[in-house]
This record gives C-alpha cells, sequence and structure tokens, in this order.
C-alpha cells in the first residue's frame, strides 16, 4: 500500500528539509560575518549528517572516554553526529577572517535549491497519494 | 522552524552595516572640521565587528558593532598660514579622514548590505515554497 509507506518515503525528504534549514542558517551566519574579525567560516559535511540520520546513528562522535569519571568533551554544535568544521581558506586574510564570499554564496545558493528540490519531491509524493486516492 | 533564524541573522547584520555607513557619512562629512564642539580637529571613527551569538540566532550567529573606535592615525597637517586656527609655524590640524579609505569602505558597506537582503529575499522564498506543502 502506497499510503502506509507514505511515512517512510516522506520521513526521508523531511530529514534532509531539516538538515538543509539546519545549514542555510550556517551559511547565512557565513556570508553576514564576512566583515567580522578573526570569524572563521563553519560548516558541516551534509553527506554524512543525512547518512547518521537516516541510519538512526546521530550520536556525537567527540572524545572517546573510557571511564564514567572522565570528562565528556562537549558537543561543539556537531549536526546529526557530523561535526562542525571550520573551513581551509584558500586566501587568508590580514585580520583573521576566513570567509570566501564567493563561495559562501555559492553554497548558500546551492543549499537554496536543494531545499527547493526537497520540496518538490515531497509535493510530488503528496500528489500521487492524491492521485491514487481519487482514482483520477 | 529553524529557517525563522536566518531573519534575525541577517537583520543583526543589516543593522550593524548601517551603522558602519553612519559613520562612514559622519567621517565623510567632517573631513574638513578644523574644530569641533570640544574644541579638537575631528577624529576619523571605525566600528568594529564582533559575532553575535544569542537565542534569536539560533545555531548560527549574528553580527554586530561591538564599539565604535578612534582612528588613532596621526593627524593631516596643513600648512595656511593664513588661518585663524593656525599655530605659530603656520600649520593647521586637520581630521585624519581618508576620504579614499571612506568611499571604499562605504561600497563594502552596501555590498554586504545588499547580501543581507538578498539573503532574506531567498528564505522568505523557501519559507513561502514550504507554507504550499501539499498544495
Amino acid at each position: 500500500m502506497m499510503i502506509s509507506k507514505t511515512d517512510d518515503a516522506l520521513g526521508f525528504h523531511l530529514n534532509a528539509l531539516n538538515l538543509r534549514g539546519h545549514r542555510h542558517q550556517i551559511l547565512a551566519s557565513n556570508v553576514v560575518n564576512a566583515d567580522t574579525p578573526n570569524y572563521k567560516a563553519k560548516d558541516f559535511d551534509f553527506q554524512k549528517a543525512l547518512q547518521n540520520v537516516v541510519s538512526g546513528n546521530t550520536s556525537h562522535s567527540g572524545l572517546a572516554v573510557t571511564s564514567s569519571r572522565h570528562i565528556q568533551s562537549p558537543d561543539t554544535g556537531a549536526v546529526a553526529g557530523a561535526k562542525m568544521m571550520y573551513r581551509i581558506p584558500n586566501q587568508p586574510s590580514i585580520d583573521g577572517n576566513t570567509v570566501d564570499m564567493d563561495s559562501e554564496r555559492a553554497r548558500f545558493l546551492d543549499n537554496s535549491i536543494h531545499y527547493e528540490a526537497n520540496i518538490a519531491f515531497i509535493n510530488n509524493h503528496l500528489k500521487n497519494v492524491m492521485a491514487a486516492l481519487q482514482g483520477a | 522552524m529553524s529557517l525563522f533564524n536566518v531573519f534575525n541573522i541577517a537583520s543583526s547584520a543589516m543593522t550593524a552595516q548601517s551603522q558602519r555607513l553612519n559613520v562612514v557619512a559622519s567621517n565623510l562629512s567632517n573631513a574638513e572640521s578644523a574644530t569641533s564642539s570640544t574644541g579638537q580637529p575631528y577624529r576619523s571613527r571605525q566600528v568594529v565587528f564582533s559575532t553575535l551569538h544569542s537565542a534569536a540566532t539560533g545555531v548560527g550567529s549574528g553580527v554586530k558593532v561591538s564599539k565604535v573606535i578612534e582612528d588613532p592615525a596621526p593627524m593631516r597637517q596643513i600648512y595656511e598660514p593664513k588661518h585663524p586656527l593656525a599655530n605659530p609655524e603656520g600649520y593647521v590640524t586637520m581630521p585624519n579622514v581618508n576620504v579614499v579609505d571612506e568611499m571604499v569602505n562605504m561600497m563594502s558597506a552596501s555590498r554586504s548590505y545588499q547580501n543581507s537582503v538578498d539573503m532574506m529575499n531567498t528564505t522568505k522564498t523557501l519559507l513561502l515554497k514550504t507554507l504550499t506543502l501539499g498544495q
């Protein structure tokens, strides 16, 4: 039955949409901080985050602890188990800022298009379900 | 909805950039002010940006003007013996405003502002598309 599968099929897109929304915020911070001294551009591995969500393994992969008395490493903004990482600048600037406006804007646009694509997939799926229901 | 935070991030940038533009306007209009209400020649002002983390910006971070500093660069000395503010050697102390620097600063601020507006528009489109899900 198609409807019983609706949850499964939409679940993936829902997760992807959530992650895209999350990344949208991070890329927006990179763009607005393009003039902030010592700001380091951040991002996470989207592919890894989505794989983690799909496989249900979203635990944060910090330092391994072998005793309960060890200090837990703090979760420094990991997204679905994918670590938040600093971008490697290809043109370092003298004020310590590592935002490359061109590539950040490109990533921002790329992320937006993927977000829209996700929405298109969900819409199509819902349309198919409606068509099946109405028999049109 | 995490996307709403982008509005807060972008608006923080717009506020900061407009403040920077304000300072540029002040510097440019006072580029020739050899004296002021304090009796001292005008000193160029510069904004200092810093990253803003708050609940409103969510996982991202905005930007704020953390302080406005007075440019420590040496003042400009021009030789004009007939000027009422000239010292005994005939030099007048003029503001340390570098007009070229300020124009570049202005262009950079307006580009950054445009970027923020652009980001807001993109986010708005995405949110509106999300609202029409299933229609």
